[in-house]
């Protein structure tokens, strides 16, 4: 068994977090081969990401990541996973197929449930007859948790949602898992991964969040301010990374450990909130322009409670843990850098001056009645 | 600048000299003012995963809250010392007043009078987190909502945890009931205690019972708002906003001995084992409220 290949197979290679992954993997010395799958093109930007690659693998990163790469391009909702499954000896499975909004890659709503639920499961029962499968690695959310006032204030990994999200990812999310744990009882033997992401945040991907914080003028549900929390991109590839070379069996949540309030978030950003009431359209209507139209329920459900995950489990079993949410936010801030409302220095400027003014005036009053006797300085501020 | 006032005081050594202390205290004073201002206006500041906000809580709800706590309801506090200076407790304090100013109260109680200036993480009946701003505010003074993995966590961090097991059973109860505690609920802080062997400290509240005296409850209103009571006051409707001024009663704030729950984590699951220490900590806070009436009775009479 030990002398066999180690093939991995990636789902969803031309987005973003499918190439890293792959990228990664491949220049990976421990893997001798990766097959990327989309139905997509392969990302554009791939060449530059395999370039960027840098796994601290032992024995260092390979020089020709490429030569240990493949690309398929077919749908997961085929009989085509099954086939490259088997006949190219995959030995893990890595599912970032996986759509997290409505947008100009995955299309309208139904089809993301078409690719999160029925590629999934699609995927799932291919997986299911592959005898030679020894890992199972899903790209999941903290979505799964739902949210309602009624929730507490962090989740574990044990939390069940109180009440049905409105969310289309999140109900998605809880479909992919539900499909995933009767595959962990049909297949004992896999080692099966669940991953379930905070929001993704880096100063170089783009994702809804960053066009969010990216306006001067921030709308935020009025009279809310809630909790949440981030995970730094590389330090998702990281995790990903070391699920697919190592073997940590489980679910887990991923994110930056502490908190950042929304208005906290928008102040650091140096932009200025504009509360919307929750009810009615005007404040799905205000976030949905934030959004650019790729708005949805899972977002607004965000905005009003907010989601802290527990992360105590991953970082015992992986021995990693990812940078703090603050410092996760700052190195996104970056690449937002300009069209700022109230820049940090401008404020500490203003800080400095009105100081400075007081201290004037105060030093002027005191230096009257001192010079020229009480009488005199009325006289003078007549 | 700062060359000017070195001058002047040499020039006229007596009042300068002698102001000169008070200057620093306000020229201090309005720095850290502003650089406060500034923090929350960049958002450099921290807030803990159940959104407590200390410097918020230090710089503005403290200072507001404490006006009340120290010139309208004269709060005066016995037993801090059964407060741990450190590690986890569980403060069970009566609950009163129809708005629940009694909790702000014991949370600065604890605050300015114990040695160790503790916070006290309260835990919040669900509506409290349903209606917008309250949520809010509640989560950066430091409360969170009132279930198992909050109460759980908190104590499990060693934090001070204060919860009212009336709920609005206590809060929305009539004047004449008062300074009578109300059923526990489940006495689902006692197998919190028990789960993580968190010692109960039962804390007994006298004067927030006075604060609204609530003669009435329009029940078809309430039910029409989605509140638990409407109140009807002396003053309350009828005087509109001002019949929302609290009556400026004496208050009084005991602390009990602590209960130890070390080593009964077994006893989580046991009905009859929680519904019996509930009811220990009830007898425990009943009696300290005799106890204080009886003290105010004769201060006052």
């Amino acid at each position: 068994m030990t002398d066999r290949a180690e093939v991995v197979l990636v789902t969803g290679v031309s987005r973003y977090l499918g190439a890293q992954v792959a990228a990664r993997l491949a220049a990976d010395p421990r893997i001798d081969c990766v097959i990327g799958m989309d139905r997509e093109p392969l990302y554009a930007g791939w060449r530059e990401t395999t370039n960027a690659a840098d796994p601290r693998a032992p024995g260092g990163a390979r020089q020709d990541p490429r030569r240990h790469f493949e690309f398929v391009r077919a749908d997961i909702r085929t009989a085509e996973p099954g086939r490259v499954i088997a006949a190219g000896g995959v030995r893990t499975v890595v599912h970032l197929a996986v759509a997290s909004g409505v947008g100009s890659q995955s299309g309208s709503r139904a089809a993301m449930k078409e690719l999160n639920v029925i590629g999934t499961m699609h995927l799932l029962a291919a997986c299911q007859q592959a005898p030679g499968l020894r890992k199972f690695v899903m790209r999941s959310s903290t979505a799964a948790y739902g949210a309602s006032f009624r929730d507490p204030a962090v989740f574990t990994e044990e939390t069940e949602p109180r009440e049905m999200p409105r969310g289309g990812f999140a109900r998605d999310v809880l479909d992919m898992e539900d499909y995933v744990r009767g595959f962990r009882r049909r297949r004992p033997n896999v080692a099966v991964t669940v991953l379930r992401f905070a929001p993704f945040v880096s100063h170089h991907a783009s994702t809804s969040l960053t066009r969010y914080f990216a306006q001067p003028l921030v709308p935020t549900v009025l009279g809310r301010d809630p909790r949440l929390q981030f995970v730094h991109v590389d330090d998702a590839l990281e995790i990903l990374h070391r699920s697919v070379v190592e073997e940590h069996p489980g679910t887990y949540n991923v994110a930056g450990s502490g908190v950042i309030t929304l208005s906290q978030a928008v102040r650091r950003a140096g932009r200025l909130a504009v509360p919307v009431v929750e009810p009615g359209m005007s404040a799905l209507a205000g976030i949905a322009r934030g959004f650019g139209r790729r708005f949805n329920l899972d977002q607004l459900d965000l905005f009003v409670h907010g989601r802290v995950v527990d992360t105590r489990r991953l970082v015992r079993e992986y021995g990693f843990e990812p940078r703090p949410t603050s410092v996760a936010f700052d190195d996104f801030l970056r690449g937002t850098g300009d069209g700022e409302v109230l820049p940090r220095e401008a404020v500490r400027a203003a800080e400095r001056l009105v100081l400075d003014r007081i201290r004037q005036a105060r030093a002027a009053l005191k230096a009257a009645p001192d010079g020229h006797g009480g009488q005199a300085s009325g006289g003078e501020a007549r | 600048m700062s060359g000017e006032l070195p001058a002047g005081g040499s020039a006229h050594p007596g009042p300068a000299g002698s102001d000169r202390p008070e200057a620093d205290i306000w020229d201090r004073r309005i720095a850290t003012g502003l650089s406060f201002l500034r923090r929350r206006l960049t958002g450099e500041y921290e807030v803990d995963e159940f959104g407590f906000d200390r410097e918020l809580t230090n710089g503005v709800f403290h200072p507001a809250l404490r006006l009340l706590y120290r010139s309208w309801f004269r709060v005066e506090v016995l037993g801090v010392g059964h407060l741990p200076a450190d590690g986890p407790a569980l403060v069970v304090a009566n609950h009163s007043g129809t708005i629940a100013v009694d909790a702000l109260m014991l949370s600065l109680a604890v605050h300015d009078e114990h040695p160790a200036h503790r916070y006290l993480r309260l835990l919040g009946a669900d509506l409290v987190f349903r209606m917008p701003f309250l949520s809010e505010l509640t989560r950066k003074g430091g409360g969170t909502l009132a279930c198992h993995p909050d109460a759980e966590r908190l104590m499990a961090a060693g934090e001070l945890v204060g919860v009212f097991p009336e709920g609005f059973k206590g809060v929305g109860k009539l004047y004449r009931d008062r300074y009578r505690l109300q059923r526990f609920g489940r006495g689902g802080f006692v197998s919190a205690a028990l789960r993580t062997g968190t010692p109960i400290i039962p804390a007994a509240i006298v004067g927030a019972e006075e604060i609204y005296p609530m003669i009435g409850n329009l029940k078809p209103l309430a039910r029409l708002l989605g509140t638990p009571y409407f109140p009807v006051t002396p003053t309350f409707p009828w005087l509109g906003p001002l019949g929302m001024v609290p009556l400026p009663s004496k208050w009084f704030i005991q602390f009990g001995e602590p209960m130890p729950t070390t080593g009964m984590a077994g006893q989580a699951e046991d009905p009859l084992a929680v519904f019996n220490l509930a009811d220990q900590v009830r007898e425990t806070i009943q009696q300290g409220l005799h106890d204080l009436l009886k003290i105010r009775g004769d201060r006052t009479g």
